[in-house]
Formats: structure tokens, sequence, C-alpha cells
């Protein structure tokens, strides 16, 4: 399973790095970024749904 | 200043300073979300309200029909004088793409989250300082005596500006966000001394240049050219304004919340990790702001003839109580895990301060929590909320032990 961001959707609102931290960091802007390729390891599925589910931009995709 | 009738319909007649939206408008946006869903008003010239989640999303992501040139509803409109569209009169809150983007770029790196992290042993001393001087008191106005000051300090520091100025701060804020319903022309007489008090500030820090926000608007540059006087006037506006009651509602209303609540106060000290989230969902539910639009060229959006330059109060704590995207919205569940709220705002004006005023909040609480074992309202009747835009609690006295 991979995690994404739309970066034309995200606005810098900050759920993700701060209920994902594994799987977004925040940029020199504070925009969210993924961190690394977006595969969501082993362990980190919840952290990732919760992310996905927080985003008041709906910016943010699970996909197989 | 004109004595207003009272609102009979709020569906026909809106007005967010009716003593009765002041007290409690959550009953009221329930009652027009299913009546209309978006309600309008010929008071302030001409206004609409939309309550559905999905009507202020559209709003806040069109630009091309919305212009931000101006976010506080009053009575007039922004004057031929006032800095035109995309710039507005505070930038970036009250520009327009494609200048916005680039007036908001210069301030995103000084509210990244990293540089606030900086500024979090300052929030906790500046909150420890304040309880200290509170002890043995038994009776404590969680608002007078503690929220209102926390984002006071915190802006003077950034600004650069001398902290005991912040009963000064409080008066512009009032000016600016609070007393809309004055008449315009009393309205520009009030802003004098705020002009007068910006420049003053900016001349110190021409003259002595400082590792502070003022002097890095100064120095600040968009497409190789400085900015221009009014730019510069403007930010600094937004700077000393914006933060200030936002961040003090938002402290205050949890606090009020939980005053209420001695089981959720006990359950976030047995597991204070849940904090960050009880936050999240207090933002939701107490969202403090609502911000303006004014409608660029008529235009009908969902059935509603809008014109040229009617209002937009643009409710994102309306649309945070929306039960078609939050379930049990009428609900404060402190551990709720799905929470989109818009608490800051949605889309490109999303508050630049949200990194700040999170963590201004956390600490407050934090801290709070941990100084007193238990805190209840002193009297559910002296507790007083704000009036205009920005919604929080003014008087909040407590009982704490």
């Amino acid at each position: 399973m991979k995690i994404s961001i739309d970066a034309d959707k995200c606005v810098g609102h900050g759920r993700c790095f701060s209920l994902a931290p594994l799987l977004f960091d925040s940029d020199d802007l504070g925009q969210g970024r993924v961190i690394g390729d977006g595969t969501i390891p082993s362990g980190e599925e919840e952290a990732a749904r919760l992310a996905e589910q927080n985003c008041p931009e709906y910016a943010i995709t699970i996909s197989e | 200043m004109t004595i207003k009738p009272p609102v009979e319909d709020f569906a026909t007649d809106f007005d967010h300073t009716d003593p009765k939206w002041v007290k409690d408008p959550y009953p009221i946006w329930d009652d027009l979300r299913e009546r209309c869903p978006i309600a309008h008003t010929e008071r302030y010239g001409g206004a609409w309200l939309p309550v559905r989640h999905e009507d202020v999303a559209a709003i806040a992501h069109d630009t091309e029909h919305f212009t931000s040139r101006t976010v506080v509803m009053g009575n007039g409109r922004p004057g031929e004088e006032a800095p035109p569209a995309p710039i507005g009169v505070a930038p970036p809150i009250s520009s327009d793409p494609p200048f916005h983007a680039m007036a908001r770029r210069l301030f995103q790196p000084v509210f990244a989250p990293k540089q606030i992290d900086d500024l979090e042993p300052f929030v906790r001393n500046l909150c420890r300082g304040m309880l200290d001087g509170l002890a043995g008191q038994e009776l404590v106005d969680g608002s007078v005596d503690y929220a209102e000051h926390i984002p006071v300090a915190v802006i003077a520091k950034m600004v650069g500006i001398p902290p005991e100025d912040g009963e000064i701060f409080r008066g512009f804020v009032h000016e600016i966000l609070e007393a809309v319903d004055l008449p315009i022309e009393e309205r520009i007489e009030r802003f004098a001394p705020i002009e007068e008090y910006i420049i003053a500030r900016v001349e110190e820090h021409q003259a002595n240049p400082q590792d502070d926000l003022t002097t890095f608007l100064l120095n600040a540059e968009i497409a190789g050219q400085p900015l221009s006087p009014e730019h510069i006037f403007g930010s600094m506006v937004l700077l000393i304004v914006a933060g200030i009651d936002t961040t003090w509602s938002a402290i205050g209303s949890s606090m009020w919340h939980l005053a209420q609540h001695p089981e959720e106060v006990a359950r976030l000290k047995a597991e204070p990790e849940l904090l960050p989230t009880a936050i999240e969902e207090f933002l939701r539910a107490y969202a403090p702001v609502n911000m303006a639009r004014l409608v660029k060229e008529d235009f009908d959006f969902q059935g509603c003839p809008m014109k040229k330059d009617d209002w937009i109060l643009l409710s994102f704590p309306a649309a945070n109580r929306d039960p078609e995207v939050f379930k049990d919205a009428d609900k404060v569940i402190i551990d709720r895990e799905v929470n989109r709220h818009a608490a800051f705002g949605l889309g490109i004006h999303r508050c630049l301060g949200s990194n700040l005023a999170r963590m201004e909040i956390r600490v407050a609480l934090e801290e709070w929590l941990d100084r007193y074992d238990s805190f209840s309202l002193a009297d559910p009747d002296a507790v007083t909320f704000s009036q205009g835009q920005v919604r929080g609690p003014r008087q909040l006295p407590l009982k704490v032990s």
C-alpha cells in the first residue's frame, strides 16, 4: 500500500505530518510531503489512515 | 451609535452581532442548514451566510468569484483609497491570486512547524509564570487572567514590540474586529491611533534594525522589489491583530468546555497523549473564526442571486457543525478520530499561523491541567462571549483548586 499527497490541494494544514510523522514531514514552507516513495511500512497502516481521514483538503490518498 | 432592531428571522435578516447569535450561534446555524441553506440579510449593505460545509468549502476555494479584498464584514466597503485587489489592506489575508501566493510565501518559512517549535519554551515559561502569579487564588478568570495574555506576549516577541503594549493591541482587536456595527465614519476615525502606533514601531525599526518580523518585512522583497509602505503597514496590522483574539478564543473555549466536564479533565490527566486529539475537537466544535469575502461580480451561487460587493460571511464554525461531514456534529467527542475540521479555513488562505496557534493552545492547556487538580465555572451566567467574527469567552470566572 502507498500513500500520496496532491500538492495542488495541500495548503499546509499540517495534519498529516502531525498524525503520521513516519510517513510525512513538512517542507521549508510548511507544506506536507511524503517521506520516501510513499510505501506504507508494516505497522504504519493506522497512522496512514488517520492522515488520509483528517486532511481538511482531501489531499491524501491511499492506494494499493 | 444606531440601535439595530433584534433579528426576527436569521434566514432573511441575519446579524452576527445580534445578542442571540453572540449567546449561542449553534442552534441558529442548525436551523438555517435545514431551511435555507444560505441565509441572507440586507444589513451591512447586503450579505450571505452559507452554513453547509459543502458551500463554505466551495466559496473558500473559489477565488474567481469571491475576493478577499477585505475579510471583516462591517458597515461600508473598503474605500477607493484602500489598496485595491489583488494586494488589499492587510496582505496576504486580503490578497487575491496571483499576488497572494507571493505575499504569503514571504511568511510561510517564518510560521513553518520547525520555526514554531523553537518558540515552545518561551510559551511554556510564560504560562508557568502566569500560573505562579495566580497561586493561592481560588477564583481565576480563565480569559482575563490567563488566555488573553498568551498570544499577545508571543506576537509582541515575534514582531519586536514591547510586551507591555499588550493592552494597546487588545484595543486594536476590539476596534478592527468587534466594533463592526459602528458607522463607517466612526470606524475610520477610531483606526487613526492604530495607524500612528504601527507607523511609530516601523520607524523605530528603520532606525534600529532588530532580529524580528518588523525588520524582516522592511528587508523583504517581492520579485526583486522592496515591499511598499502600504504592504508593510498592512502586514503589520495582520500580524498584530490576526493571532490575538483568535488564539485567545480557542484557549478560552477549550477551558470553558473542560470546566463543565470534569470527567474529561480526569481523562486528559490520565492520558495526556490524548490532548492533541481533544484540541482538534475543541477547534472543530468551538472554531473561533468566521471570515468574510466580497462577491466580485453579479453571480448566481446555489440559486442565490449574489450581487457585486455583497458580503459573504464565511462561517467555518458553521461548516464544522455540518452533520453531512461530521458524525454527531453537535457532540464534543474528545477522542474523535476522523476530524477534517475547517477551523483554520480552507484553500489558499489557510490560517498562516495555524502551527503557532496549535502550539500555544496545547502548551496553555498542558500547563493549566498540570497546575490545577480541578476547575469549574464559578457562575455560568457570568461567562461572556465576544461579538463579531471571532467567538470566544471574554470573561470566564473559574473556581480552581
